[in-house]
């Protein structure tokens, strides 16, 4: 397996994050202006298949397609870049070191749907990375490649870089909009779909920030060389994040489709003296895998078909020191914490799986309590507006699958067997439970 | 009290969006800039500058964990606790800042002002876990010492230089002036990435491999 660096691969060189660091001129975006149509940069994105790098995988150039051309609205790209998904840090170091690749995108993606205002949602917990990019905003501006006539082709094109104030669920597309026409960030009900209902009910793409970096590349090289990368179905090159229990966690940029063996082999493998116990392949959203699901292909049928997702690659690997209930337990308190509150099973379900996992944790349960747990996780999949209450009984249910007799170790041995301290990133060599 | 620039800028932040509620976030945001947290003074300026209610402002405003209803200190600390940090020691961490500092309230501050804590949800850093943030700057691969001396460092006064970020941690009031788009010329300080960031691209090439 070979590694892909395109998005990363001026990650180590000198300011990357200016105009000259990024090796310059935006070349994608002068070519796609100055030598192509919009509908052709469509088409482009959609032959390429490029799919969305946020979670769900929806193929990029589709989404553009479907704006309506010739309606007499404006048009609006809004880049997510709200990354808030447990494990998920790609987006992050991307926008940190790189962040005129995404600008550059945007100039190529605001041609192709024909939209002269763009905006970035950043989260706002990230004071750096807002720095980053509105500094690279700024320049782009000052060289002529934001702003009026761009290329002298007569694009005009304004980028407004916007920061949130702590809220999971402006990830999910819709509830960003709402937070940024400035309400409280609460999913809309679909349809209508935001390309045709979306930022002040006009047709609007929302895209993810990697996806968006991934354009330029596209442009300059070609579909054909990016279709040499990844399977069939899953094109391309991507980011695949490794944290928690490996040798050497970070950003290792592959084609689809690799696997979390190949990929933990290039990482040095678990901590050493452990093994393998429990892993998410694309955030706390996606169901829980095991040791058993090491050669399953990192793309979005093979995930799919192994009964999880593959959601935004971020590989959290957990070793046998690891509490799978303890886990389940503080993901849940997250989703709840998170809840926007507009969904009943979603506000009230997660609520009170708190309150099972807590006595679940304490040892102070039995069969019955897993049981409700089950029920209330059957109540909230699929009964509400957005993927946060699906996601948020992800954990649960993937880790009482696997691990159900650890649930059952924690009654039978008045609490939970395991020492957190075991588990730590300081914890003495050779430490175990 | 609301300062007279605050006032001169509200205006101005309205102005970048096609429509003037958009505003609302990055206006909140000056008003922790200015009042340290969302006052009923700076509730009163955005329903004003929106033509909203009050009600309507506070109900955006208590939506989002970022926005403080009571003042928070100069440096407002964040240990994540979202599992993967918790696992790799940030529940130790917390325990640790906690006994240290006196603290025991979710967002409680120390009785010098000086310092805030707070457990925070995953910060999309978890190649450096367990992660903390002063005032939303990376402080990566923490231990429970490293982070007792880091919050005696700010206690003190003393510089602090963030793993990925500026080149010293600016007070909690200057970071939210940021995030409502006023930029402070400080995108040039400190580093392109951390270790755990370089790490593929580091083996693709040693290996040779390319896209």
């Amino acid at each position: 397996m070979k590694l892909t660096p395109v998005l990363s691969a001026n990650w180590a060189d000198e300011k990357p994050w200016t105009i000259d660091g990024y090796g310059g001129d935006y070349s994608a975006a002068r070519k796609a202006l100055t030598t192509m149509e919009p509908d052709a940069v469509i088409a482009m994105v959609k032959d390429s298949g490029l799919r969305g790098r946020g979670g769900a995988g929806f193929p990029t150039g589709s989404k553009w397609s479907f704006i309506p051309q010739g309606d007499g609205k404006p048009h609006y790209l809004v880049v997510n870049a709200d990354e808030s998904e447990p494990g998920t840090c790609k987006d992050i170091p991307l926008m940190l070191a790189n962040p005129h690749m995404l600008v550059e995108g945007i100039v190529i993606t605001c041609f192709a749907i024909r939209s002269n205002l763009a905006f970035i949602y950043v989260r706002g917990e990230v004071l750096h990375v807002v720095r980053r990019v509105q500094a690279a905003v700024a320049e782009a501006y000052e060289k002529g490649l934001l702003g009026k006539n761009l290329f002298g082709t007569g694009f005009d094109l304004e980028v407004v870089v916007h920061a949130g104030a702590g809220a999971y669920i402006c990830g999910e597309e819709t509830a960003l909009l709402d937070s940024l026409e400035g309400y409280r960030g609460q999913p809309r009900l679909r349809p209508p779909f935001p390309a045709i209902a979306g930022l002040y009910a006009s047709p609007t793409v929302v895209n993810n920030v990697e996806s968006i970096a991934s354009v330029p590349p596209i442009i300059n090289r070609g579909v054909e060389w990016f279709k040499t990368m990844g399977r069939e179905k899953s094109p391309g090159f991507t980011l695949y994040s490794l944290s928690g229990h490996v040798t050497r966690p970070g950003q290792y940029e592959a084609p689809l489709g690799v696997t979390l063996r190949e990929l933990l082999d290039l990482a040095g493998g678990v901590r050493e003296g452990h093994e393998l116990k429990f892993w998410t392949p694309g955030g706390s959203s996606t169901p829980l895998l095991t040791a058993d699901h090491l050669d399953s292909p990192l793309d979005y049928e093979g995930m799919t078909e192994a009964g999880s997702m593959l959601g935004t690659k971020a590989l959290q690997i957990f070793d046998e020191t690891t509490c799978v209930v303890r886990a389940a337990l503080r993901w849940t308190e997250f989703y709840a914490h998170e809840s926007c509150g507009k969904c009943t099973p979603c506000r009230e379900g997660t609520f009170w799986m708190v309150q099972i996992l807590e006595r679940l944790e304490a040892g102070d349960a039995d069969d019955s309590d897993v049981d409700t747990l089950l029920d209330a996780c059957d109540n909230i999949l699929g009964r509400a507006f957005c993927a946060l209450a699906d996601g948020a009984v992800s954990p649960i249910t993937s880790s009482v699958q696997f691990f159900r007799s650890e649930y059952v170790a924690h009654w039978e041995n008045g609490g939970c067997p395991f020492d957190p301290a075991a588990a730590t990133l300081f914890a003495p060599a050779g430490a175990s439970t | 009290m609301l300062s007279d620039e605050t006032r001169r800028l509200a205006p101005e932040i309205v102005a970048r969006y096609p429509k003037p509620r958009s505003a609302l976030l990055p206006l909140l945001h000056l008003v922790q800039s200015d009042e340290g947290y969302v006052s009923p003074e700076g509730i009163a300026l955005c329903a004003e500058v929106l033509d909203l209610t009050k009600a309507e402002v506070s109900a955006v405003s208590t939506f989002y964990t970022m926005y403080k209803r009571k003042p928070v200190g100069d440096y407002h600390v964040g240990v994540c606790t979202n599992t993967l940090c918790a696992v790799m020691g940030g529940d130790a961490i917390y325990d640790a800042l906690k006994e240290h500092t006196g603290i025991t309230t979710q967002n409680g501050v120390t009785d010098d002002g000086k310092v805030s804590l707070e457990h925070i949800e995953c910060n999309a850093a978890c190649d450096f876990a367990p992660v903390m943030m002063v005032n939303w700057e990376f402080f990566d691969n923490q231990t429970p010492e490293s982070a007792r001396i880091l919050v005696d460092s700010l206690r003190s006064g003393a510089p602090v230089k963030p793993t990925r970020g500026a080149d010293t941690v600016c007070t909690w009031r200057e970071a939210e002036r940021v995030l409502a788009g006023y930029h402070d010329g400080r995108a040039d300080e400190g580093v392109a990435a951390g270790p755990a960031t370089l790490e593929g691209l580091k083996l693709a090439n040693e290996r040779g491999d390319k896209a």
